[in-house]
């Protein structure tokens, strides 16, 4: 039993037939092969595959691909534009906001919810705001220097960061 | 970017972030092959149990299924993981570890049998389906009551489940040193397990190519080179030379990593078997209860001083846990790594330490982040602040009166079995750190505060560690059965691009910028034309790998005379162009000039170009321009420092809220600050997360109550301080740059910087001791305690 699913990714659109118990996260990587979204956890604690559907951060492993049927999702695949990187990649760069990377595109889209939300936030704000993705490698400071940076960025070039 | 020389010293920005930033990183799990099929593990629910009979029928029937498997299939063809570190110059009881589990399981994970399926969904439907009848038995979890006569018997080839009984020190000198002591403190520590928890679990690709019989392994390692022998030799039917390991991007590992897995084994075997690429990724919940452990020392201690404070003796007694097997070199870290660190930076004259090491029903523990020198100075950091408080004088003048001084360097431990702590200036980081915080200032405040209730605590913590692990012959001496050295290959290109490659690897550490600065620099060239390979064990000098604090200060030694040797080809060749005398050139800004006269010169390409094509190279001199150096030091190198913590303790609810938290560390020269200082972060958040937060606690039955990232607390961002970095800079005589080693310090020194914050927060409330992790409850109950 199969379901026919169709929705947007980064912008561009997809028709698939997936089965109902095929978890988002897993047709992002499997059936699209965009493999920026990780999975680290099995009970929605780490984050790592944290994407935007419609216009909103979620966690894509504790959604099936059906029920992203119709909506638009963005994965750290869609974050750059033009080849050019989005000032949260860019602020995670200059701050070194990473170290493996293996939690980074989920704390670059939970990032990215948050300065949608609040363009302006505090370093608690963002401690905050990122409680739902761990990173092992950092200590945090550098991710919260790094949105902070960010932040900076796209009040300074509001082209700069795209608020979808 | 800065790009100009020289490199090293500057914050250069990471080469490998653009494609880690945009989700263009290949991980294990992100690598495809066509076919690739899928193989689920079926692991034991019990501590301990007798396997009655396997039924995998129904999981073989599950269409999409190609291969149910279990310790029968594989009794010919796939030997038991080896130990490669038992305890040193002592007996070692090591029995099988086998990659399937034989007539008994002893510990939850334990593999029982694995299914191969053509899609990662029905190798899981199709493990469940696998019908394994035990009969339980006993399990013992704790060592201390794994060693009690009557307790259940893991091993037969391990009686009293003891894998070894190891001492180092003069137990004699330490006696006496009792025997004339004006004060002793006695204190037992349990120095907790921890999961490590790289936020990429472990996993295998194995593809065999029917056409060439070779097969290749995709392994989550931090040591491929290693592993590829360990497996050829001991663990599989294929020739060394037709294995090939690649370790791809890793997406953390803290230690983790460098073990041998049975997954590694099951998958290279069953695509040879089943003509398929096979894969393996574990779930976090199996990371947990099947990846190795850390920690789990239970230590008794006692230290002999006199009444001004100077320290006269140290003993110390330790069970460390192994878990149900023995690791890859667990015997050897919990002994030499442990217990030749005991001292710490102090200066004491008489050590008697013994460690047991111990099998129970649960997970094995081997190395994790810091790896024997964090249970050390936990210990010597805590003991210090006992005595302080057992003298009624200030911790901060208790370690300044016993810290090894700047003039006693090379100091050697006495009759430790240690080699020479290289360099060190302790008592200035500690200076420095006080300066910091304000400490008299602080604890002025502190005064004040508890009349008014208020609990704050200040804890300090100076640590030194045994880095950049080498020699051969010193690591060989303490159990580990290979060598210890570090290489480098390093081929300037045709056209003047440089390829290096390391035997070392990165799993976040970032070397692919930082040894692009060392070789950019020797070179006179720019970052973006210098590439940093490692991790593939085809066409690469046998490597070592990356843990210990090792990859700088022995790797990158091993690249900078690598670049030396090339430099001398270079000048030889660049004179026979130019058609001077070597002597009258020299090699600067990636060209080579006659000296005083820098308008006759000729580029690096120039010469790369002249070195491979044979048109300009001297007579009696080979082709090619490349170099291969195994760099084996002559010893250890030994950062140090001091890291203060202040808390406040909520009285009402045990909250402990880390207020300041300063660092002052010295790692000898600084290649790249940044990335140093994004180490001692991460560092110092785990060292943390032991103090306050983390703890792996099984049940009596060996089931481990903390199996998921729900019941086991990795530290979250708002649990964390903002932390204040200072170091000063002692240079190795040792490595290149004087570099020493920074991966395992912030660890090694914040657990007990944290700890003794929240003992001195209570102590004037008679509370001396906290169990880590110290928790809002533990600490709650003992505000209730009557004193």
């Amino acid at each position: 039993m199969t379901r026919i699913i169709t929705l947007r990714v980064n912008g561009k659109s997809y028709e698939n037939e997936v089965s109902p118990r095929l978890l988002l996260v897993h047709y992002l990587r499997d059936v699209l092969g965009l493999t920026g979204t990780h999975i680290a956890c099995d009970t929605s604690q780490c984050g790592a595959c944290t994407v935007m559907f419609n216009g909103e951060s979620v966690k894509s492993c504790t959604m099936l691909a059906v029920q992203a049927d119709g909506g638009e999702v963005k994965t750290v695949e869609g974050l750059a534009t033009n080849g050019k990187l989005h000032p949260l990649q860019q602020g995670f760069w200059e701050k070194h906001g990473l170290q493996c990377g293996f939690c980074t595109p989920g704390m670059l889209m939970s990032s990215l919810n948050l300065l949608q939300r609040n363009p302006d936030p505090t370093p608690d704000e963002i401690r905050h705001a990122l409680e739902g993705n761990l990173c092992r490698c950092t200590g945090y400071q550098n991710i919260v220097a790094a949105v902070q940076w960010a932040a900076q960025e796209m009040k300074a070039k509001p082209a700069a960061g795209v608020a979808e | 970017m800065v790009t100009t020389a020289p490199l090293v010293g500057q914050s250069v920005k990471r080469k490998e972030d653009p494609r880690l930033l945009t989700g263009n990183g290949r991980y294990l799990d992100d690598i495809r092959l066509p076919n690739t099929h899928h193989m689920a593990v079926r692991r034991s629910p019990y501590g301990h149990a007798n396997i009655l009979s396997i039924d995998t029928e129904a999981a073989a029937n599950l269409p999409g299924v190609v291969g149910v498997f279990t310790a029968e299939d594989l009794k010919d063809s796939v030997k038991p993981l080896p130990c490669g570190m038992p305890a040193g110059g002592v007996e070692n009881h090591l029995p099988p570890h086998r990659v399937l589990a034989q007539d008994r399981v002893r510990y939850v994970g334990d593999a029982v049998a694995f299914v191969v399926a053509n899609d990662p969904y029905i190798a899981h439907d199709a493990m469940e389906l696998i019908d394994v009848q035990y009969q339980e038995l006993p399990a013992v979890v704790d060592a201390a009551r794994a060693v009690e006569p009557g307790a259940p018997q893991l091993h037969d080839e391990a009686p009293g489940n003891i894998c070894m009984h190891w001492t180092a020190g003069n137990k004699d000198d330490t006696d006496a040193a009792f025997a004339n002591a004006e004060v002793v403190v006695k204190h037992h520590i349990y120095n907790q397990r921890l999961i490590p928890n790289p936020l990429e679990t472990r996993g295998t690709l194995a593809n065999y190519d029917a056409g060439t019989e070779e097969t290749t392994l995709w392994v989550t390692s931090q040591l491929p080179h290693v592993h590829k022998i360990l497996l050829s030799a001991f663990v599989l039917d294929i020739p060394e030379h037709k294995l090939r390991l690649i370790a791809p991007e890793i997406g953390g590992a803290f230690g983790s990593k460098i073990f041998l897995y049975a997954d590694m084994a099951l998958t290279a075997w069953a695509s040879k078997h089943l003509g398929v690429p096979v894969k393996f990724v574990e779930t976090r919940m199996e990371n947990y209860v099947a990846t190795q452990h850390g920690r789990d020392q239970t230590q008794d201690i006692e230290l002999a001083a006199r009444r001004d404070g100077t320290m006269l003796g140290l003993r110390v007694k330790s069970l460390a846990n192994l878990g149900a097997y023995p690791s890859t070199i667990a015997p050897g870290v919990v002994t030499a790594l442990f217990g030749r660190m005991v001292s710490g930076a102090y200066r004491i004259p008489a050590i008697w330490v013994e460690v047991d090491g111990v099998y129970t029903n649960t997970a094995m523990v081997d190395a994790y982040r810091g790896a024997g020198r964090p249970e050390a100075t936990y210990l010597v950091e805590r003991m210090v602040d006992l005595l302080a408080d057992e003298l009624a004088m200030d911790p901060v003048d208790v370690r300044r009166k016993n810290f090894i001084p700047p003039d006693a360097f090379p100091y050697t431990p006495p009759d430790l079995g240690m080699l020479p702590y290289d360099s060190g200036n302790y008592a200035v980081t500690l200076d420095r750190a006080l300066n910091h915080v304000n400490y008299s200032a602080l604890r002025a405040q502190q005064e004040e505060g508890r009349k008014a209730g208020r609990l704050m605590g200040i804890g300090i913590s100076s640590y030194v560690e045994v880095c950049g692990l080498a020699p051969s012959s010193w690591i060989q001496k303490q159990g580990w059965g290979g060598p210890m050295y570090e290489s480098a290959e390093i081929r300037v290109l045709p056209t003047g691009k440089i390829s290096a490659v390391t035997g070392s690897l990165s799993h976040g550490q970032g070397h692919e910028t930082t040894f692009a600065q060392i070789v950019a620099d020797e070179f006179g060239v720019g970052m973006g034309d210098v590439e940093i390979k490692y991790g593939d064990t085809a066409g690469a000098p046998f490597g070592m790998g990356t843990y210990g604090s090792r990859s700088l200060a022995v790797g990158g030694t091993a690249l900078q005379k690598s670049a030396q040797k090339i430099k001398e080809k270079i000048l030889a060749i660049g004179a026979n162009l130019l058609e001077v005398a070597p002597e009258d050139v020299e090699f600067d800004h990636g060209s080579v000039s006659v000296k005083g006269a820098p308008g006759s010169s000729k580029t690096l390409a120039e010469i790369a170009f002249a070195a491979w094509l044979n048109t300009g190279v001297p007579a009696g001199m080979e082709a090619g321009l490349e170099a291969t150096t195994y760099y084996d030091p002559p010893s250890c190198t030994f950062p140090f420092g001091t890291h203060i913590c202040v808390v406040d303790v909520d009285p009402d609810t045990g909250h402990v809220d880390i207020i300041r938290y300063v660092a002052v560390d010295d790692v000898g020269p600084v290649v790249n600050p940044m990335i140093v200082d994004g180490q001692l972060e991460g560092g110092i958040a785990q060292g943390i997360g032991q103090a306050l937060f983390e703890g792996a606690v099984y049940d009596k039955f060996g089931y481990l109550l903390t199996g998921s990232m729900i019941d086991y607390a990795v530290p979250r961002a708002s649990y964390l301080p903002n932390f204040e970095l200072d170091r000063t800079v002692t240079p190795s005589p040792i490595s290149a740059f004087g570099s020493k080693g920074v991966g395992e310090a912030g660890t090694i020194a914040s657990t007990p910087a944290v700890a003794n914050a929240v003992v001195d927060a209570l102590s004037h409330l008679g509370i001396r001791d906290l169990q880590m992790p110290i928790t809002p409850q533990r600490v709650w109950h003992a505000l209730q305690q009557p004193k």
